[in-house]
Protein backbone atom coordinates (compact mmCIF):
# COMPACT_ATOMS: atom_id res chain seq x y z
CA UNK A 1 0.00 0.00 0.00
CA UNK A 2 1.44 3.37 -0.97
CA UNK A 3 0.27 6.97 -0.99
CA UNK A 4 -2.03 7.85 -3.90
CA UNK A 5 -0.64 10.29 -6.49
CA UNK A 6 -2.05 13.81 -6.31
CA UNK A 7 -4.25 13.67 -9.40
CA UNK A 8 -7.84 14.59 -10.23
CA UNK A 9 -9.25 11.37 -8.72
CA UNK A 10 -7.47 11.92 -5.38
CA UNK A 11 -8.52 15.57 -5.30
CA UNK A 12 -12.21 14.76 -5.86
CA UNK A 13 -11.99 11.86 -3.43
CA UNK A 14 -10.76 14.21 -0.69
CA UNK A 15 -13.56 16.63 -1.63
CA UNK A 16 -16.07 13.79 -1.23
CA UNK A 17 -14.65 13.00 2.21
CA UNK A 18 -14.96 16.66 3.28
CA UNK A 19 -18.52 16.88 1.92
CA UNK A 20 -19.57 13.86 4.01
CA UNK A 21 -18.31 15.65 7.13
CA UNK A 22 -20.03 18.94 6.22
CA UNK A 23 -23.33 17.19 5.48
CA UNK A 24 -23.21 15.17 8.71
CA UNK A 25 -22.53 18.36 10.71
CA UNK A 26 -25.64 19.97 9.18
CA UNK A 27 -27.86 16.92 9.82
CA UNK A 28 -26.84 16.84 13.49
CA UNK A 29 -27.04 20.56 14.25
CA UNK A 30 -29.84 21.98 12.12
CA UNK A 31 -33.32 22.01 13.63
CA UNK A 32 -35.31 22.96 10.52
CA UNK A 33 -36.46 19.89 8.56
CA UNK A 34 -35.73 21.42 5.16
CA UNK A 35 -32.18 22.28 6.26
CA UNK A 36 -31.60 18.76 7.51
CA UNK A 37 -32.84 17.45 4.18
CA UNK A 38 -30.39 19.72 2.34
CA UNK A 39 -27.57 18.52 4.60
CA UNK A 40 -28.59 14.90 3.93
CA UNK A 41 -28.29 15.58 0.20
CA UNK A 42 -24.90 17.29 0.64
CA UNK A 43 -23.71 14.14 2.44
CA UNK A 44 -25.13 12.00 -0.38
CA UNK A 45 -23.26 14.05 -2.97
CA UNK A 46 -20.02 13.36 -1.09
CA UNK A 47 -20.66 9.60 -0.96
CA UNK A 48 -21.42 9.55 -4.70
CA UNK A 49 -18.20 11.43 -5.38
CA UNK A 50 -16.25 8.73 -3.48
CA UNK A 51 -17.89 6.17 -5.78
CA UNK A 52 -16.77 8.32 -8.72
CA UNK A 53 -13.17 8.09 -7.53
CA UNK A 54 -13.41 4.29 -7.24
CA UNK A 55 -14.80 4.24 -10.80
CA UNK A 56 -12.05 6.53 -12.12
CA UNK A 57 -9.26 4.49 -10.54
CA UNK A 58 -10.83 1.33 -11.94
CA UNK A 59 -10.47 2.63 -15.51
CA UNK A 60 -9.47 -0.11 -17.88
CA UNK A 61 -10.45 -2.26 -20.84
CA UNK A 62 -10.72 0.92 -22.93
CA UNK A 63 -13.20 2.62 -20.59
CA UNK A 64 -12.44 5.92 -18.88
CA UNK A 65 -13.86 4.50 -15.64
CA UNK A 66 -15.28 1.31 -14.17
CA UNK A 67 -18.90 1.37 -15.44
CA UNK A 68 -20.31 -0.61 -12.48
CA UNK A 69 -19.85 2.04 -9.73
CA UNK A 70 -20.96 4.72 -12.21
CA UNK A 71 -24.20 2.81 -12.85
CA UNK A 72 -24.68 2.44 -9.07
CA UNK A 73 -24.31 6.21 -8.64
CA UNK A 74 -26.92 6.88 -11.36
CA UNK A 75 -29.34 4.59 -9.53
CA UNK A 76 -28.39 6.28 -6.26
CA UNK A 77 -29.02 9.80 -7.55
CA UNK A 78 -32.50 8.82 -8.73
CA UNK A 79 -33.36 7.07 -5.46
CA UNK A 80 -32.03 10.04 -3.45
CA UNK A 81 -34.28 12.33 -5.48
CA UNK A 82 -37.31 10.11 -4.76
CA UNK A 83 -36.58 10.12 -1.02
CA UNK A 84 -36.10 13.91 -1.11
CA UNK A 85 -39.35 14.49 -3.00
CA UNK A 86 -41.29 12.31 -0.55
CA UNK A 87 -39.61 14.01 2.45
CA UNK A 88 -40.46 17.48 1.11
CA UNK A 89 -44.10 16.51 0.63
CA UNK A 90 -44.16 15.17 4.21
CA UNK A 91 -42.59 18.39 5.55
CA UNK A 92 -45.14 20.50 3.65
CA UNK A 93 -48.04 18.46 4.98
CA UNK A 94 -46.66 18.70 8.51
CA UNK A 95 -46.41 22.50 8.16
CA UNK A 96 -49.99 22.65 6.82
CA UNK A 97 -51.25 20.62 9.81
CA UNK A 98 -49.38 22.93 12.19
CA UNK A 99 -50.95 25.99 10.55
CA UNK A 100 -54.43 24.45 10.80
CA UNK A 101 -53.92 23.69 14.51
CA UNK A 102 -52.65 27.22 15.18
CA UNK A 103 -55.74 28.63 13.44
CA UNK A 104 -58.07 26.68 15.77
CA UNK A 105 -56.35 28.13 18.77
CA UNK A 106 -56.44 24.60 20.18
CA UNK A 107 -52.72 24.06 20.32
CA UNK B 1 -0.81 21.87 -14.67
CA UNK B 2 -3.80 23.78 -16.02
CA UNK B 3 -5.92 20.67 -15.46
CA UNK B 4 -4.91 20.49 -11.82
CA UNK B 5 -5.63 24.21 -11.37
CA UNK B 6 -9.12 23.72 -12.83
CA UNK B 7 -9.74 20.74 -10.53
CA UNK B 8 -8.56 22.75 -7.52
CA UNK B 9 -10.91 25.58 -8.48
CA UNK B 10 -13.92 23.23 -8.85
CA UNK B 11 -13.23 21.40 -5.59
CA UNK B 12 -12.76 24.71 -3.71
CA UNK B 13 -16.08 25.97 -5.12
CA UNK B 14 -17.93 22.73 -4.26
CA UNK B 15 -16.69 22.81 -0.65
CA UNK B 16 -17.29 26.55 -0.37
CA UNK B 17 -20.88 26.28 -1.60
CA UNK B 18 -21.52 23.26 0.68
CA UNK B 19 -20.26 25.25 3.70
CA UNK B 20 -22.44 28.21 2.69
CA UNK B 21 -25.49 25.94 2.39
CA UNK B 22 -24.92 24.71 5.93
CA UNK B 23 -23.87 28.02 7.49
CA UNK B 24 -26.40 30.51 6.10
CA UNK B 25 -29.32 31.39 8.38
CA UNK B 26 -31.74 31.96 5.50
CA UNK B 27 -33.54 28.81 4.24
CA UNK B 28 -34.05 30.22 0.75
CA UNK B 29 -30.36 31.08 0.45
CA UNK B 30 -29.53 27.53 1.50
CA UNK B 31 -31.76 26.11 -1.26
CA UNK B 32 -30.14 28.36 -3.88
CA UNK B 33 -26.77 27.23 -2.54
CA UNK B 34 -27.80 23.59 -2.89
CA UNK B 35 -28.81 24.06 -6.55
CA UNK B 36 -25.41 25.65 -7.22
CA UNK B 37 -23.82 22.69 -5.42
CA UNK B 38 -25.62 20.28 -7.80
CA UNK B 39 -24.36 22.14 -10.85
CA UNK B 40 -20.78 22.28 -9.51
CA UNK B 41 -20.91 18.52 -8.80
CA UNK B 42 -21.89 18.09 -12.46
CA UNK B 43 -18.58 19.72 -13.40
CA UNK B 44 -16.78 17.42 -10.95
CA UNK B 45 -18.35 14.36 -12.60
CA UNK B 46 -17.39 15.64 -16.05
CA UNK B 47 -13.79 16.08 -14.80
CA UNK B 48 -13.88 12.45 -13.60
CA UNK B 49 -14.88 11.46 -17.17
CA UNK B 50 -18.20 10.08 -15.86
CA UNK B 51 -20.41 11.88 -18.38
CA UNK B 52 -23.48 9.69 -17.78
CA UNK B 53 -23.36 10.55 -14.08
CA UNK B 54 -22.76 14.24 -14.90
CA UNK B 55 -25.94 14.29 -17.01
CA UNK B 56 -27.91 12.58 -14.22
CA UNK B 57 -26.58 14.97 -11.58
CA UNK B 58 -27.39 18.02 -13.73
CA UNK B 59 -30.90 16.83 -14.59
CA UNK B 60 -31.98 15.22 -11.30
CA UNK B 61 -29.52 16.11 -8.52
CA UNK B 62 -29.46 19.84 -9.31
CA UNK B 63 -32.40 20.46 -11.63
CA UNK B 64 -35.54 18.62 -10.52
CA UNK B 65 -34.49 18.49 -6.85
CA UNK B 66 -33.98 22.27 -7.03
CA UNK B 67 -37.47 22.86 -8.46
CA UNK B 68 -39.12 20.74 -5.77
CA UNK B 69 -37.09 22.50 -3.03
CA UNK B 70 -38.17 25.89 -4.37
CA UNK B 71 -41.79 24.70 -4.24
CA UNK B 72 -41.30 23.94 -0.56
CA UNK B 73 -39.46 27.21 0.15
CA UNK B 74 -42.38 29.41 -0.90
CA UNK B 75 -44.75 27.49 1.39
CA UNK B 76 -42.74 26.88 4.50
CA UNK B 77 -42.33 29.60 7.07
CA UNK B 78 -38.70 30.15 8.01
CA UNK B 79 -37.79 28.31 11.17
CA UNK B 80 -36.01 30.50 13.71
CA UNK B 81 -34.08 28.44 16.18
CA UNK B 82 -31.76 29.25 19.00
CA UNK B 83 -28.12 28.77 18.12
CA UNK B 84 -26.61 25.61 19.55
CA UNK B 85 -24.02 26.33 22.26
CA UNK B 86 -20.53 26.77 20.86
CA UNK B 87 -19.16 23.83 22.85
CA UNK B 88 -21.63 21.41 21.23
CA UNK B 89 -20.92 22.81 17.79
CA UNK B 90 -17.18 22.38 18.21
CA UNK B 91 -17.64 18.82 19.50
CA UNK B 92 -19.92 17.85 16.59
CA UNK B 93 -17.54 19.53 14.18
CA UNK B 94 -14.60 17.55 15.55
CA UNK B 95 -16.45 14.22 15.34
CA UNK B 96 -17.52 14.97 11.76
CA UNK B 97 -13.92 15.90 10.95
CA UNK B 98 -12.81 12.49 12.27
CA UNK B 99 -15.21 10.77 9.85
CA UNK B 100 -13.96 12.94 6.98
CA UNK B 101 -10.36 12.12 7.95
CA UNK B 102 -11.16 8.40 7.92
CA UNK B 103 -12.65 8.63 4.43
CA UNK B 104 -9.71 10.79 3.29
CA UNK B 105 -7.32 8.09 4.52
CA UNK B 106 -9.15 5.52 2.35
CA UNK B 107 -8.77 7.85 -0.63
CA UNK B 108 -5.08 8.50 0.05
CA UNK B 109 -4.14 4.84 0.70
CA UNK B 110 -5.78 2.94 -2.16
CA UNK B 111 -5.45 -0.81 -2.62
CA UNK B 112 -3.24 -1.82 -5.50
CA UNK B 113 -4.25 -2.82 -8.12
CA UNK B 114 -7.56 -0.91 -7.87
CA UNK B 115 -10.63 -3.19 -7.95
CA UNK B 116 -12.42 -2.98 -11.29
CA UNK B 117 -15.05 -4.84 -13.25
CA UNK B 118 -14.29 -2.88 -16.41
CA UNK B 119 -12.77 -5.91 -18.16
CA UNK B 120 -15.83 -8.09 -17.38
CA UNK B 121 -18.16 -5.38 -18.67
CA UNK B 122 -16.10 -5.13 -21.87
CA UNK B 123 -16.26 -8.88 -22.51
CA UNK B 124 -20.05 -9.10 -22.02
CA UNK B 125 -21.11 -5.81 -23.59
CA UNK B 126 -21.39 -7.23 -27.11
CA UNK B 127 -24.12 -9.68 -26.05
CA UNK B 128 -26.41 -6.79 -25.04
CA UNK B 129 -26.15 -5.05 -28.42
CA UNK B 130 -25.37 -1.78 -26.60
CA UNK B 131 -22.32 0.44 -27.05
CA UNK B 132 -22.56 2.42 -23.80
CA UNK B 133 -21.07 0.28 -21.01
CA UNK B 134 -23.13 2.05 -18.31
CA UNK B 135 -26.39 1.36 -20.17
CA UNK B 136 -25.20 -2.26 -20.46
CA UNK B 137 -24.62 -2.50 -16.70
CA UNK B 138 -27.97 -0.84 -15.91
CA UNK B 139 -30.01 -2.96 -18.31
CA UNK B 140 -28.25 -6.34 -18.09
CA UNK B 141 -25.71 -6.96 -15.29
CA UNK B 142 -27.62 -4.92 -12.69
CA UNK B 143 -31.07 -5.03 -14.30
CA UNK B 144 -32.66 -6.01 -10.98
CA UNK B 145 -31.34 -2.75 -9.43
CA UNK B 146 -32.76 -0.74 -12.29
CA UNK B 147 -36.09 -2.54 -12.08
CA UNK B 148 -36.38 -1.93 -8.33
CA UNK B 149 -35.32 1.68 -8.86
CA UNK B 150 -38.26 2.27 -11.21
CA UNK B 151 -40.53 0.77 -8.54
CA UNK B 152 -39.02 3.15 -5.95
CA UNK B 153 -39.82 6.12 -8.21
CA UNK B 154 -43.43 4.94 -8.39
CA UNK B 155 -43.60 4.28 -4.63
CA UNK B 156 -42.37 7.82 -3.92
CA UNK B 157 -45.29 9.15 -5.96
CA UNK B 158 -47.72 6.85 -4.10
CA UNK B 159 -46.29 8.17 -0.85
CA UNK B 160 -46.70 11.79 -1.97
CA UNK B 161 -50.25 11.17 -3.18
CA UNK B 162 -51.17 9.43 0.06
CA UNK B 163 -50.56 12.80 1.80
CA UNK B 164 -53.45 14.35 -0.17
CA UNK B 165 -56.04 15.98 2.14
CA UNK B 166 -59.31 13.97 2.02
CA UNK B 167 -61.31 16.76 0.36
CA UNK B 168 -58.81 17.00 -2.52
CA UNK B 169 -58.59 13.27 -3.33
CA UNK B 170 -59.07 12.65 -7.04
CA UNK B 171 -58.25 16.26 -7.92
CA UNK B 172 -55.48 17.62 -10.11
CA UNK B 173 -51.96 17.49 -8.62
CA UNK B 174 -50.51 20.61 -7.03
CA UNK B 175 -51.86 24.05 -6.34
CA UNK B 176 -54.20 25.32 -9.08
CA UNK B 177 -52.50 27.44 -11.75
CA UNK B 178 -54.68 29.69 -13.94
CA UNK B 179 -54.58 28.80 -17.62
CA UNK B 180 -52.82 31.43 -19.69
CA UNK B 181 -51.97 31.90 -23.31
CA UNK B 182 -50.19 35.27 -23.20
CA UNK B 183 -47.28 36.59 -21.21
CA UNK B 184 -43.60 35.80 -20.86
CA UNK B 185 -43.90 32.30 -19.35
CA UNK B 186 -46.35 30.90 -21.95
CA UNK B 187 -44.20 32.41 -24.71
CA UNK B 188 -41.06 30.91 -23.16
CA UNK B 189 -42.84 27.56 -22.91
CA UNK B 190 -43.93 27.64 -26.55
CA UNK B 191 -40.38 28.38 -27.68
CA UNK B 192 -38.53 25.98 -25.39
CA UNK B 193 -40.81 22.95 -25.09
CA UNK B 194 -40.52 21.71 -28.72
CA UNK B 195 -36.72 21.97 -28.53
CA UNK B 196 -36.60 20.37 -25.07
CA UNK B 197 -38.78 17.43 -26.14
CA UNK B 198 -36.49 16.71 -29.11
CA UNK B 199 -33.40 16.91 -26.87
CA UNK B 200 -35.04 14.64 -24.25
CA UNK B 201 -35.89 11.97 -26.84
CA UNK B 202 -32.40 12.27 -28.36
CA UNK B 203 -30.73 11.72 -24.97
CA UNK B 204 -32.82 8.58 -24.39
CA UNK B 205 -32.02 7.24 -27.86
CA UNK B 206 -28.31 8.05 -27.90
CA UNK B 207 -27.95 6.52 -24.40
CA UNK B 208 -27.59 3.06 -25.98
CA UNK B 209 -24.20 3.96 -27.43
CA UNK B 210 -23.06 7.25 -25.87
CA UNK B 211 -23.57 9.15 -22.60
CA UNK B 212 -27.28 9.61 -22.01
CA UNK B 213 -30.12 7.30 -21.12
CA UNK B 214 -33.68 6.94 -20.03
CA UNK B 215 -33.44 8.62 -16.62
CA UNK B 216 -31.63 11.67 -17.97
CA UNK B 217 -33.86 11.97 -21.05
CA UNK B 218 -37.06 11.33 -19.08
CA UNK B 219 -36.07 14.09 -16.64
CA UNK B 220 -35.76 16.58 -19.51
CA UNK B 221 -39.17 15.46 -20.84
CA UNK B 222 -40.61 15.85 -17.33
CA UNK B 223 -39.08 19.33 -17.08
CA UNK B 224 -40.82 20.33 -20.32
CA UNK B 225 -44.14 19.02 -18.96
CA UNK B 226 -43.60 20.92 -15.70
CA UNK B 227 -42.88 24.09 -17.69
CA UNK B 228 -46.10 23.61 -19.67
CA UNK B 229 -48.06 23.15 -16.43
CA UNK B 230 -46.43 26.13 -14.67
CA UNK B 231 -46.98 28.39 -17.67
CA UNK B 232 -50.68 27.46 -17.71
CA UNK B 233 -50.43 25.91 -21.19
CA UNK B 234 -51.79 22.58 -19.95
CA UNK B 235 -53.39 21.23 -16.78
CA UNK B 236 -52.11 18.33 -14.74
CA UNK B 237 -54.44 15.32 -15.18
CA UNK B 238 -56.65 14.32 -12.21
CA UNK B 239 -54.88 11.61 -10.23
CA UNK B 240 -57.83 9.21 -10.39
CA UNK B 241 -57.75 8.88 -14.19
CA UNK B 242 -57.04 5.27 -15.10
CA UNK B 243 -55.14 6.13 -18.28
CA UNK B 244 -52.72 8.19 -16.18
CA UNK B 245 -52.25 5.35 -13.73
CA UNK B 246 -51.61 2.92 -16.59
CA UNK B 247 -48.98 5.29 -18.00
CA UNK B 248 -47.26 5.52 -14.60
CA UNK B 249 -47.17 1.73 -14.19
CA UNK B 250 -46.36 0.89 -17.83
CA UNK B 251 -42.57 0.98 -17.37
CA UNK B 252 -42.30 -1.37 -14.39
CA UNK B 253 -45.01 -3.65 -15.91
CA UNK B 254 -43.14 -4.01 -19.21
CA UNK B 255 -39.86 -4.49 -17.33
CA UNK B 256 -41.24 -7.27 -15.11
CA UNK B 257 -43.04 -8.90 -18.08
CA UNK B 258 -39.79 -9.08 -20.06
CA UNK B 259 -38.04 -10.26 -16.91
CA UNK B 260 -40.48 -13.13 -16.34
CA UNK B 261 -40.36 -14.06 -20.04
CA UNK B 262 -36.60 -14.41 -19.55
CA UNK B 263 -37.11 -17.42 -17.26
CA UNK B 264 -38.29 -19.82 -20.02
CA UNK B 265 -36.52 -18.04 -22.92
CA UNK B 266 -33.08 -17.30 -21.47
CA UNK B 267 -32.87 -19.33 -18.29
CA UNK B 268 -33.27 -16.72 -15.58
CA UNK B 269 -35.29 -13.72 -14.39
CA UNK B 270 -34.37 -10.53 -16.28
CA UNK B 271 -32.10 -12.40 -18.71
CA UNK B 272 -32.54 -11.59 -22.39
CA UNK B 273 -32.31 -14.12 -25.27
CA UNK B 274 -29.15 -12.95 -27.02
CA UNK B 275 -30.71 -12.43 -30.47
CA UNK B 276 -33.49 -10.28 -29.00
CA UNK B 277 -31.45 -8.39 -26.37
CA UNK B 278 -31.32 -5.03 -28.13
CA UNK B 279 -35.01 -4.86 -29.19
CA UNK B 280 -36.15 -5.99 -25.72
CA UNK B 281 -33.93 -3.41 -23.99
CA UNK B 282 -35.30 -0.72 -26.33
CA UNK B 283 -38.88 -1.76 -25.54
CA UNK B 284 -38.19 -1.52 -21.79
CA UNK B 285 -36.41 1.81 -22.18
CA UNK B 286 -39.27 3.40 -24.17
CA UNK B 287 -41.89 2.26 -21.62
CA UNK B 288 -39.69 3.35 -18.72
CA UNK B 289 -38.99 6.75 -20.27
CA UNK B 290 -42.72 7.54 -20.50
CA UNK B 291 -43.45 6.27 -16.99
CA UNK B 292 -40.48 8.02 -15.37
CA UNK B 293 -41.18 11.32 -17.14
CA UNK B 294 -44.82 11.23 -16.00
CA UNK B 295 -43.90 10.20 -12.44
CA UNK B 296 -41.20 12.87 -12.04
CA UNK B 297 -43.53 15.56 -13.37
CA UNK B 298 -46.27 14.57 -10.91
CA UNK B 299 -43.79 14.34 -8.01
CA UNK B 300 -42.74 17.93 -8.68
CA UNK B 301 -46.38 19.06 -8.98
CA UNK B 302 -47.10 17.50 -5.58
CA UNK B 303 -50.31 16.01 -4.16
CA UNK B 304 -53.68 17.54 -5.13
CA UNK B 305 -54.72 20.56 -3.07
CA UNK B 306 -58.16 21.35 -4.45
CA UNK B 307 -61.23 19.10 -4.67
CA UNK B 308 -61.97 17.59 -8.10
CA UNK B 309 -64.15 19.84 -10.23
CA UNK B 310 -63.40 23.01 -8.26
CA UNK B 311 -60.36 24.22 -10.18
CA UNK B 312 -60.14 27.72 -11.53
Amino acid sequence: MSLAPIDAATLYGLTGAVLVGIGLYGIVLHEGFIRRLLAFNLLGGGVFLLFGVIARRGAGAGFSGDPVPQALVITGVVVAFCATALAITLIERLAAEDDANDGDGSS
Amino acid sequence: MLDLALDLLITALVIGVALWTIRTRDDFAAIVGFVAYGLLLTLAWARLAAYDVALTEAAIGGGVTGVILLRASVRLKPVTTARTPIGVRVLVGLLCAVISAGLAAVVLLPVSPPPSLAADVRSHLASTGLGNPIAGVLMAYRALDTFLETVVVLLALFGAWSLTPDRAWGGRPGAPIPTASFGPLPLFGRLLIPIGVVIGIYIVWVGADAPGGKFQGATILAAMWILAMMAGLTEAPPIGRWRLRLLLAAGPIVFVAVGVAGIPLAGSFLAYPEALAKPLILLIEVALTLSIAATLGLLVAGPPETAPGTEL
